[in-house]
């Protein structure tokens, strides 16, 4: 029963991880219509971005993330302005392939500026775990702010999409981008937001991936990228509640399976049961079933 | 307040509008009216800035608009409610007006909310409801109601009694009327050329790219070419 709790608790945390970056994928598809395939490069961008101001400049962690963020944000936008703007009237393939292009240039990159040396990163979450049942039952501190700052992140995104100008400027644009030039919402300057907060979110989860799986390499983010998108469309893509659910469910199954069926099918299960949904339901969990009204 | 010149507009390789011109004084109500196909949207859509034409000029309060993309338009004075009422389906009621309001002051919104609900008292029931879910008349009034969030000198209609039952397009017309009454200048598309010639101060009729004749409302009511294309005989 413990140990079956335990599982449970490092599932949830993983999907934590999974949800945060699903985040972007999602609110990026939501208003761009496209699959942001650099995004989990961009994870791996923050992690290195955080790993060097701790281990190079020994800066405090808590300006390590910050500067990450930055860093991140800013990619973002680049990334979106130079790569994808110029095809905004383009075909989605021309979309897709480029972005794939941008996501083996910033793993060359890094491996460019970086070596493919694996880095070993900085655990800084100090502290004891949290034990229970007189031990049996340890939760560290990395578990549990991992999904503290995802509710937080959850809670704050509802509230901004839902109460802010500009994140129903957001919602306006994902509908219907002609309507919402026409009430005067600059939908460039919208997908540029959006993109700058999907590659925070991003740097966020770069550094708590790495936080507990520490082995930090130019191809760190491209598998935890893969496994949030699959998150994303599992709980239905274009919806922020699916990208938690969608991602909390997954690093569960990826737990549960790896515990109890098999550690090196664990990622097979994972995607299997990514192909069970889509054949049951194609848009996902949450995913709304459109309908076009004449 | 409004004057088109000479605009030629392209889909592709198609030649949609065929160098239009026409203007709309301030006060007026004018109406552009033409079969499906004859370009009407397409005016609307360029005069807007969404399309663009490759000659010509437009004016808009003597400010030429083809440097100003689409999306500064509305802060010039100027609302478009689309063909197809394009509302935000997913979003509330009064969301869906809120962006309406989008480039105006925070200040100004909740009067405008105010008198919006005043002029369609179904709206103002149905504030907190996904608009989506709303029928077509309450759409169309949802749209125009958005349009008028932006405090419009002039207000373009595309197509607001498409898809309507006979009551509601009365209805709706009588919108039209009060609100050129309370001094908004209208620009109408219509495929109901009989109301929207009843309606208009000045219409001028399309076919096929190209402006085929204009007059006052009534001239055109009477004019026996437009009765035998676009009334009935």
């Amino acid at each position: 029963m413990l140990i079956f709790l335990n599982h449970l608790i490092n599932g949830i945390s993983l999907g934590s991880v999974y949800a945060i970056i699903a985040l972007g994928y999602t609110m990026v598809y939501g208003i761009a219509k496209m699959l942001n395939f650099a995004h989990g490069d961009v994870i791996m961008v923050g992690a290195y971005i955080c790993f060097f101001a701790i281990s190079s400049f020994n800066l405090p962690p808590a300006v390590g993330i910050l500067l990450a963020i930055l860093v991140c944000t800013m990619l973002g936008i680049v990334i979106e302005r130079l790569a994808y703007k110029p095809l905004r009237q383009a075909t989605s393939l021309a979309v897709l392939i480029t972005a794939i292009g941008v996501s083996y240039l910033l793993q060359n990159g890094a491996q460019l500026l970086w070596t493919s040396n694996i880095k070993m990163f900085p655990s800084f979450f100090p502290g004891q775990p949290v034990e229970l049942f007189g031990g049996e039952l340890k939760i560290t501190v990395a578990s549990i702010v991992t999904v503290a700052v995802c509710v937080v992140i959850m809670l704050a995104l509802t509230w901004f999409t839902g109460q802010t100008k500009v994140g129903k400027a957001m919602r306006a644009c994902s509908e219907d981008k002609g309507a919402a030039q026409l009430m005067g919402i600059d939908v460039n300057t919208t997908i540029s937001v959006t993109f700058a907060i999907g590659s925070a979110l991003a740097a966020v989860a770069g550094v708590l991936f790495c936080s507990v799986y520490p082995n930090l390499t130019p191809t760190t983010g491209s598998m935890p990228g893969i496994k949030a998108f699959t998150a994303a469309v599992f709980g239905g893509i274009g919806s922020i509640p699916g990208a938690l659910l969608g991602g909390v469910l997954l690093g569960m199954i990826e737990i549960f399976a790896s515990a109890y069926i098999s550690t090196q099918l664990s990622n097979a299960i994972v995607f299997a049961v990514l192909i069970i949904v889509l054949l049951v339901r194609p848009t996902g969990l949450l995913g709304k079933q459109v309908r076009e009204k004449v | 307040m409004l004057k088109v010149n000479d605009i030629n507009v392209y889909y592709g390789a198609i030649h949609a509008i065929k160098g239009v011109s026409f203007e709309v004084n301030d006060g007026e109500i004018v109406t552009l009216i033409g079969a499906n196909g004859a370009g009407k949207s397409t005016i609307l859509n360029t005069v807007c800035g969404l399309l663009h034409s490759r000659t010509g000029s437009i004016e808009f309060l003597d400010k030429n608009l083809a440097a100003v993309p689409a999306h500064k338009v509305v802060k010039l004075g100027m609302a478009h409610v689309p063909e197809g009422r394009r509302i935000f389906q997913q979003m509330t009621v009064e969301e869906n007006l809120e962006m309406g309001a989008y480039t105006q002051a925070r200040a100004s919104v909740d009067p405008n909310l105010e008198r919006v609900y005043e002029q369609f008292p179904r709206l103002k029931e149905r504030r907190r409801q996904v608009a989506g879910t709303l029928s077509g008349g309450e759409q169309q009034m949802l749209a125009m109601g958005r349009g008028l969030m932006s405090n419009p000198k002039l207000l373009m209609l595309d197509e607001p009694s498409m898809g309507l039952a006979p009551i509601l397009v009365e209805q709706i017309f009588d919108i039209v009327r009060q609100l050129h009454k309370a001094g908004t200048t209208i620009l109408l598309v219509e495929q109901n050329a009989r109301m929207a010639l009843s309606v208009a101060d000045r219409g001028y009729v399309l076919e096929t790219g190209k402006i085929v004749a204009t007059g006052t409302g009534d001239e055109l009511l009477h004019d026996e070419a437009v009765k035998k294309a676009y009334l009935g005989g």
